[in-house]
């Protein structure tokens, strides 16, 4: 990708009538095909004992830790519904951006299509996992809450944090290619290295925030039943200091 | 002048604009939160874990505008739609 092509899009390795094969798509199947390879290499020889396999326990280090973000961020709700959703997404894109190391490399975040997908698929999953949690006219009422007033402004709210979302990713990893693609051809000694390695850094962050992100608002969307669900515990708290 | 010489002049002059001006906003918006968050940290290390989470995600927010200027600038040099009118499509 050069620094007149705006995405991975323009890039096309292979074309046939209409159907395209652009770097995005081949840089995003490249992107899953590792994860699953590697997923599957290490699960292969899973075990429970104490002597575990280094690469296992490395991806268990990562699974726990996505699972305690989750945890906080719901309200000490149980993250294995969340995991597999929020995890693969924090994973996706974390491997998309830091696979920027390598030559030759465009990571497929880079794309407004890739992004919008991601984007898509959090808009759907928010209505998917309050519905399934307290139904869904609880979950609708959260839209004409307090009043009906708010009705647009909730519809406007959920339609412009998904825009930011697509847009905040697609913007920093495309930032990152073009300032290097910039430095390459002003500066091309040293200076392109130091801003790779910024890169790596706004890469994984953007990762944590997109998941972060998508775990919020999936927590906003059942926010009622977690709030009467924390007044329970907190009931529950007091009649238990009551009692002893 | 030419219309196209026009419209890139003004493309290019105004996607600098739009980064110079459409960055002091967040970046100030971003110390002022960057500088309460420290501040909080030093005060209660214990909860630290969870200010920069917090912190992290409401950066991410204030930056958002910051990059919706990037993405205009952006479109204005490489995706201009007024080109099409001068070079015919």
């Amino acid at each position: 990708m050069d620094l007149t092509q705006l995405s991975p899009d323009e890039v096309i390795y292979w074309e046939w009538g209409f159907v395209k094969l652009n770097a995005t798509i081949a840089f995003t199947w490249g992107v899953m095909a590792l994860m699953i390879l590697v997923a599957w290499l290490v699960s292969r020889r899973i075990t429970t004992t104490s002597d575990i396999p280094r690469a296992q326990n490395a991806l268990e280090l990562v699974v726990e830790y996505i699972k305690d973000q989750i945890r906080e961020i719901s309200g000490g709700d149980r993250p294995e519904p969340y995991l597999p959703f929020v995890g693969t997404l924090f994973l996706f894109i974390a491997v998309a951006n830091l696979l920027t190391i390598l030559p030759g490399y465009v990571p497929p975040t880079a794309s407004l299509s890739t992004t919008a997908a991601l984007a898509g698929a959090v808009f759907l999953a928010v209505p998917a996992y309050g519905i399934v949690r307290e139904g869904a006219r609880t979950f609708f009422r959260h839209y004409i809450e307090p009043s009906p007033v708010m009705l647009p402004f909730n519809i406007i709210g959920d339609l412009s944090r998904t825009l930011a979302l697509a847009v905040r990713l697609f913007g920093n990893a495309m930032s990152g290619a073009k300032i290097v693609a910039v430095l390459v051809a002003v500066i091309p000694f040293l200076f392109p290295i130091v801003f790779r390695a910024l890169g790596l850094l706004t890469g994984l962050i953007q990762a944590y925030i997109f998941a972060i992100l998508a775990m919020v608002y999936i927590a906003s969307g059942m926010s009622a039943a977690e709030v009467s669900s924390s007044a329970d515990k907190e009931k529950a708290k007091t009649s238990e200091r009551n009692n002893s | 002048m030419e219309p196209d010489v026009a419209i890139g002049m003004v493309s290019v002059i105004t996607a600098g604009l739009t980064m110079a001006i459409g960055s002091i906003g967040p970046a100030l918006g971003e110390a002022r939160a960057l500088d309460r968050a420290l501040a909080s940290i030093a005060q209660q290390p214990d909860e630290a874990g969870r200010i920069i989470r917090t912190a992290f995600v409401g950066l991410a927010f204030i930056e958002s505008t910051a990059i919706y200027c990037f993405v205009i600038s952006i479109i204005l040099i490489f995706a201009n739609p007024f080109w099409n009118q001068v070079t015919g499509g």
